[in-house]
């Protein structure tokens, strides 16, 4: 469905070009969800806006690799093939739905707007209604009057998934869908996620910083940091047993219900910041394990099992 | 005897007062809350957005003038101070904020922001005595005392927390009420920031009145916690306990809710429906019921008042027991 093949990013904003994303792989297959994980400046964002060729160039730079959607290169695309992918084979939801609605257009009249691009021939309030009330929003014939400051967080973020779905996406992005959200309505919001990716054998893309969501819909996970992939594994295999050093500290270092702990283990330091990428492994300063040589050589992405990969060399040298 | 003990307290906010309607409507934003807090104890305040935790907090500080009620801090009634009076007691009350970037003067210096502290209270007579006091407090939040020169910009957020967190510090205060003082940290910051609270505490015998959404943040910090919905408490009591067996049907759908690192963690969610009501108009009887999974017929006409259902546990549900009848009709974990 999807393949990035060793993708790079640069912005240029200052003197010199910045790297934001240095040599990113990965694939999605047909109605798989990959959970990618990261934190802030570590690229996650980057990657999800690439697909679709949506950031804004200059001052983004795609400094190479490919980003196969349907086997055809979307960096070679023209701007009318892009548009055929936008919306159509690629949807996004993105974090922030009352940012992302427009506030003076009516719920109905957003939702009518995707269709008439995309599916023209059902560009019509009956399949508005129907798409609202397939993802969850109560008395659709009434909201679809309704301007976006007057539904709540997590109906916003109902009627970006109805807009995002209404061209039949193959593949739905979604970047931090739930963390604007509380968590009863984040569990709603899964909840709908993994309904829909059963009707429509979608594939899924998730962004997201909280570990916790691979556990709850994930088939794959993908962990970025400082913008490399420094682990991926099946969802299942990477909670049970994380192999990259940054992965193991993060998972110890968030409270978990039920699991009393007297201090939690911190991870010294701060994330890193764009183009102040460490020597080396980037994550060796603040690494538990690190050795001498990791300041000067950088790790390769290795294959440790199938299906899994990881970017640290002393892997199996668990603590 | 509670360094802390808040009493019956409202905030309402005047809302929509238009020139045809007659009676202003209000946000009941705390609704009747009551809780105690001893010295050097942490209290945990969680519940969404909405649910009036915030205000609650601010209202304790008296960063919002609560409507009705008492707040007796150290035996005297905060709510009936006038602001001149106010100033000696806020030394010991002091707050740390969610946005670490909002909340500290982005045009001062690092030793400007946590002297104004310690000139507001006239703890530091010279300026020698106050560059000292504040590399003191930079050092002791994990900071250099050379950073007293450089201003916020220059930090990181989990570093400006730091900042955040020596000034509220600087003033010796024996209650910190910290308002989701991480949630805007990242990820791998978070656990460095809730790690330096908790040795805090232990060295300066501090008490917290901490504020979050994170279920699991909180029960790795506090011994107690109030649970709120819409501006209520409805569920009070052992940390532990109320994690384990909750006995209000909401905390047993927020505690089901939480995604779990454990793929393994065989549990029933509760997928709650809707969403949570206006305070503007909340329902009648319990704030809870159109939710409630197990709502009965009286739900909707008699508030139920937060009861103890055992020792120890309080919880306002007309149906919640103590023991374990509530673990198997709604059980989680």
């Amino acid at each position: 469905m999807l393949e990035i093949e060793n993708l790079r990013i640069e912005f240029e904003t200052g003197a010199q070009p910045v790297p934001v994303l240095d040599g990113v792989s990965l694939d999605i297959g047909s109605g798989e969800t990959v959970c990618l994980v990261g934190e802030s400046g570590s690229g996650k964002t980057v990657t999800a806006l690439a697909i679709a060729r949506l950031l804004p160039c200059p001052p983004a730079r795609y400094a190479g690799g490919r980003i196969l959607v349907n086997r055809r290169d979307a960096l070679r695309m023209s701007a009318r093939e892009l548009r055929t992918i936008r919306g159509r084979v690629v949807s996004y939801v993105f974090q922030d739905p009352a940012v992302a609605l427009n506030p003076v257009l009516r719920a109905g009249a957003q939702v009518l707007e995707t269709l008439a691009l995309h599916r023209p021939e059902a560009a019509h309030t009956d399949e508005v209604i129907s798409l609202l009330r397939w993802v969850g929003i109560p008395a659709p014939e009434l909201r679809i009057r309704d301007y976006p400051h007057q539904l709540s967080g997590g109906m916003q973020q109902r009627l970006m998934l109805a807009m995002a779905l209404a061209s039949h996406p193959r593949l739905l992005v979604a970047d931090e869908p739930t963390t604007a959200l509380d968590v009863t309505v984040q569990a709603q919001i899964l909840e709908l996620l993994r309904a829909l990716r059963r009707q429509l054998n979608m594939s899924i893309l998730l962004i997201t910083h909280n570990l916790g969501l691979v556990g709850e819909i994930a088939d794959r996970v993908v962990v970025l940091y400082a913008g490399q992939i420094i682990e991926e594994a099946p969802a299942r295999e990477l909670l049970s047993h994380p192999r990259h050093p940054y992965t193991r500290a993060l998972m110890k270092s968030v409270p978990e219900l039920g699991r009393d702990v007297p201090r939690l283990e911190a991870i010294p330091g701060s994330v890193p910041r764009l183009g102040d990428w460490p020597a080396g492994c980037r994550f060796h300063p603040r690494c538990p394990v690190a050795r001498p040589g990791c300041s000067r050589e950088a790790p390769a992405l290795a294959s440790v099992a199938p299906h899994q990969r990881v970017r640290c060399p002393f892997w199996d040298h668990a603590p | 005897m509670s360094l802390l003990s808040v009493r019956s307290l409202s905030v309402r906010f005047p809302v929509l007062r238009s020139w045809w309607r007659a009676r202003a409507l209000f946000v009941h934003a705390v609704d009747d809350v009551s809780f105690e807090l001893a010295a050097g104890e942490t209290v945990g305040l969680v519940g969404e957005s909405g649910c009036g935790k915030t205000t609650l907090g601010r209202a304790v500080v008296r960063l919002i003038e609560p409507t009705a009620g008492a707040i007796e801090f150290g035996g005297i009634d905060l709510a009936s101070l006038r602001p001149g009076q106010l100033r000696p007691v806020r030394r010991r009350l002091q707050m740390i904020f969610q946005d670490p970037y909002g909340s500290l003067n982005p045009c001062l210096t690092v030793e400007q922001i946590i002297g104004e502290a310690l000139d507001i209270h006239g703890l530091a007579r010279t300026r020698e005595a106050l560059r000292a006091r504040v590399g003191f407090l930079l050092d002791h939040v994990g900071l250099a005392p050379a950073d007293a020169r450089r201003y916020p910009r220059e930090f990181s957020g989990g570093q400006r927390q730091r900042i955040g967190i020596a000034r509220a510090l600087a003033a010796e205060p024996q209650l910190i009420v910290c308002d989701e003082p991480v949630s805007a940290l990242d990820v791998s910051v978070q656990a460095q920031i809730v790690n330096l609270l908790h040795d805090l505490q232990r060295e300066h015998g501090l008490a917290y009145l901490f504020i979050a959404h994170d279920l699991a943040l909180i029960e790795h910090l506090s011994r107690r916690i109030l649970v709120m919905y819409l501006g209520r408490v409805v569920e009070a009591g052992d940390t532990k306990m109320i994690c384990r067996t909750p006995a209000h049907p909401y905390t047993q759908a927020l505690i089901s809710a939480v995604p779990r690192l454990d793929p393994v963690a065989n549990r029933r969610r509760i997928v709650l429906t809707g969403e949570v009501p206006s305070p503007i108009t909340p329902p009648s009887g319990c704030g809870f019921h159109p939710r409630c999974p197990i709502a009965e017929p009286r739900c909707g006409r008699e508030v139920p008042a937060l009861r103890e259902i055992a020792s120890g546990r309080w919880a306002a549900c007309h149906l919640a027991w103590g023991g374990n009848r509530m673990a198997t009709t709604g059980g989680v974990v």
